[in-house]
């Protein structure tokens, strides 16, 4: 199984200009792999940083210094250090990401939010929208709500629209933060499958799961981001 | 009155002080410059510095300088308004020049050597040796849309005419038809676009390759352009919408003239009316040819009472 | 850096528009300073920052509607050669901007002809490249007005005849008929109601996916750089203090002055 993402001496810190400048270390030193159909937990206590890697896999967040090697076919990418339009091809051709909350975008209709990223990776439109369907459907999202835009949805609804939306593609690397916080028993087992399946099509993933009994249905490793404060 | 040789202050005593044709001759040196550049450069509008006449702006002060600056003591002067030759203006204008320049004036138009007009073109086919002076309102015709005259004369520089069409096109959008029937846009020499003054879109053709010199002049806008002879002047139009020219459906009611330009006269306030020649002088030659219309020769205002 | 990571990119394209070095003084005071990025096709760039801070006069600058005092503006022309927009001449640069670009002005009726219809608004730049069917042209206006949601029966009005953001909506219409790589706009959605200018975002972002257009965005307003660019630029005093990846500026900003603008944003 090849290795999809390789982070190696990632460190990261906040400078609060605002603040006076004060800087705040967040992480340093991350090393850790993902290979290719094997989920990586991000474990430990909040503040740790958990979320902050997660970002900076995604290129969301700068690093302050460190390597964040992607596999992209057969090149390696190092996000860390990838110029902008290097990274948004990036996140359209390999790396996926369900966020903890749905951004919403005016007007456009839940069942568009989820085609959307099937049309940017080339999907015609018609069969974007019918696979972004058949993922409604799977996370019981009621068909009267398809056609609306998401903004009015109840928070849960919202979520799973998001959850949607990150894994109706086949991206190869899938970062996947909190993305069963706020559903039900029934869903969180409908996502439990999904990333079940995902591993078994050879997706690379890691993620972010505080709930005990997904992380554990889920995750083939607990990476402890405790280790990874500022071991200097 | 005789013609006297062309030099300063040469014209009959009775008319004290002034030059021949009533401007200097270095205002006719610089207007002559103005239409040689203007003949230069078809359709190209040509700034020079108008004088003040003795007439309001609007009476054609372009049309008596460029008038005034070409003729010759040994030239026969026509002056028609609308196409008639005893309209106001144009006896007002002939009589000018009989007085400043002391040349012989007519109405007919195979005499005349150069012709001023005002909104037509003569229907009976001009000569080499004839010139035609138009008076020019608005020399501009990208002005209804650009009102800026910096970026009109870009326009014309860099030959970007599209707005031309737009007006084009907003007529056959409300009229479904090109609606301009006069000042219709013209390109001269494949090159300008030029307003022909406002004559009637009928006469458009006439345009076309004619045999006579063509000056235009605009008093107000201190703008002077030219057509030399047989140069290429062609109304723009749409594909599917190509230029027509009006079509009357009855032949002229004096001299039963057809395909030409007709002025419709009311004849009462009970809806009467008559369709009779434009061009006056056209009229009356085929009248003593020995045509004759519905109502030529007949008492207008008994008939009608009848 | 491992070799692999450094490897450069194969069959790398070229940038559609190079800006190097790019300044502007009015006199003694500066408009913007030292400004150097590269936009690709297909990619959208906000130029973000406060008024007074040089966005418009640096949009200026780039759509050679104003002359910078120093600096490079190369375009690459549809032929793929690379030109000095600089140094194009007048007819050659009023030909590029009304064909292969577009420039989306705030007020609507600094990029409308007021006075006629919506239809040969549209068709005007149909027109100035030499179309000369009436009835294709109002055919590909009716097709246009469409597509910005103007309803087919408006297409004889005029623009005074419509609402603020019906205008903008006719603006852009009017501007991307020509099917341009590049659009220039400065606040497309400024001076226009929460709602509508909401309705105008969305219309500008499936366009600009669809028609696969690159575009430049002077805007205020972080969340519209946020919906519709990729990148974004800030700047301040003239000067681009900041400029990368959008959600990264927005979510992790650098800079002093960017962390200001970020903390700066009302939350609804």
């Amino acid at each position: 199984m090849p290795t999809r993402i390789v982070v190696s001496g990632l460190a990261k810190s906040f400078v609060m200009h605002l603040q006076g400048g004060v800087e705040l270390p967040v992480v340093s030193n991350v090393d850790f792999s993902v290979e290719s159909g094997e989920c990586v937990v991000l474990g430990g206590p909040s503040g740790a940083g958990k979320s902050s890697i997660l970002k900076m896999v995604y290129g969301n967040y700068g690093a302050d210094g460190g390597q964040i090697l992607i596999r992209d076919g057969d090149r390696l990418v190092d996000v860390a250090a990838a110029a902008p339009r290097r990274i948004i091809r990036l996140r359209e051709s390999t790396i996926g990401y369900v966020s903890q909350f749905l951004r919403v975008v005016p007007r456009v209709s839940a069942l568009d939010v989820v085609a959307e990223p099937l049309v940017a990776r080339g999907v015609d439109r018609d069969t974007a929208r019918a696979r972004a369907g058949a993922m409604l459907d799977r996370l019981n999202v009621p068909r009267r709500l398809f056609d609306l835009p998401p903004a009015t949805f109840s928070g849960g609804e919202q979520q799973r629209v998001n959850v949607a939306r990150g894994f109706v593609t086949d991206h190869p690397i899938l970062l996947l933060d909190e993305p069963t916080a706020s559903l039900d028993a029934g869903n969180r087992s409908v996502v439990v499958s999904l990333i079940a399946e995902k591993k078994a099509a050879g997706v690379a993933m890691l993620g972010i799961f505080h709930d005990e009994e997904v992380r554990s249905a889920v995750a083939d490793r607990i990476v402890d981001v405790a280790a990874f404060r500022i071991a200097a | 009155m005789n013609a006297l040789p062309p030099t300063a202050a040469t014209v009959a005593h009775d008319t004290p002080a002034y030059n021949f044709a009533y401007l200097d001759e270095q205002t006719k040196r610089m207007i002559r410059r103005a239409i040689l550049k203007g003949i230069a450069i078809p359709g190209y509008q040509v700034p020079f510095a108008s004088r003040e006449m003795p007439m309001p702006y609007g009476w054609g002060t372009g049309g008596v300088q460029v008038t005034a600056a070409v003729l010759g003591p040994d030239d026969v002067l026509k002056v028609i308004d609308q196409g008639a030759d005893d309209t106001t203006n144009a006896v007002a204008i002939r009589g000018f020049f009989r007085k400043t320049a002391g040349v012989r004036t007519t109405t007919h138009t195979a005499e005349a050597t150069v012709i001023q007009t005002r909104h037509r073109i003569p229907e009976a086919p001009l000569a080499e040796h004839q010139i035609l002076v138009y008076q020019v309102p608005i020399p501009e015709p990208l002005r209804f849309l650009e009102p800026r005259e910096t970026e009109t004369r870009t326009m014309h520089a860099l030959e970007e005419y599209g707005l031309m069409h737009v007006k084009l096109y907003e007529d056959i959008a409300r009229h479904g038809h090109i609606a301009t029937t006069y000042a219709y846009p013209v390109k001269v020499d494949g090159r300008y676009i030029m307003d022909p003054s406002p004559t009637p879109k009928f006469d458009n053709p006439k345009m076309h390759r004619s045999k006579a010199l063509q000056l235009f002049g605009a008093g107000r806008e201190k703008r002077i352009y030219a057509i030399p002879p047989h140069t290429d002047v062609v109304s723009l139009d749409f594909e599917d919408h190509p230029f027509k020219v009006q079509t009357f459906a009855q032949p002229c009611a004096l001299c039963a003239a057809e395909g030409v330009y007709l002025d419709e006269v009311l004849l009462d306030d009970k809806g009467g009316r008559m369709f009779v020649c434009s061009d006056t002088d056209n009229c009356e030659e085929r009248r003593a040819a020995g045509h004759r219309g519905a109502l030529a020769g007949d008492d207008i205002s008994r008939k009608d009472r009848s | 850096m491992s070799a692999l990571a450094a490897l450069p990119e194969s069959g790398e394209e070229k940038p559609l528009l190079h800006v190097s070095k790019l300044s502007h003084w009015y006199g003694e005071r500066l408009g913007c300073r030292d400004v150097s990025f590269d936009v690709y096709p297909g990619e959208v760039v906000a130029i973000v920052g406060e008024s007074g801070s040089g966005k418009t006069t640096l949009l200026n600058c780039l759509a050679g509607r104003l002359r910078p005092t120093a600096g490079v503006v190369e375009y690459l022309m549809r032929d793929g050669r690379a030109r000095n927009v600089l140094s194009l001449t007048e007819a050659e640069r009023r030909f590029l901007a009304r064909t292969d670009w577009g420039f989306v002005h705030q007020n609507p009726s600094d990029g409308l002809r007021m006075t006629v219809s919506a239809g040969a608004n549209v068709g005007e730049r149909l027109m100035a490249i030499g179309d000369r069917h009436y009835g294709t042209i109002r055919e590909t206006a009716l097709d246009w007005l469409g597509r910005v949601e103007i309803a087919s029966d408006r297409i004889d009005d005029e623009p005074r005849a419509f609402s603020g953001g019906m205008r903008q909506r006719l603006q852009i219409a009017r501007n991307l008929v020509t099917r341009p790589r590049l659009v220039f706009m400065d606040e497309p959605t400024g001076g226009l109601d929460v709602s509508v200018q909401a309705r105008l975002l969305d219309l500008l972002r499936s366009l600009v996916t669809d028609l696969g257009l690159a575009a430049i965005i002077v805007t205020h307003d972080l969340a519209v750089a946020r919906l519709l660019s990729h990148r974004m630029l800030v700047m301040k005093n003239g000067v681009v203090v900041e400029q990368g990846l959008t959600d990264r500026l927005l979510d992790d900003p650098r800079h002093a002055y960017t962390q200001l603008l970020v903390s700066s944003i009302l939350q609804v």
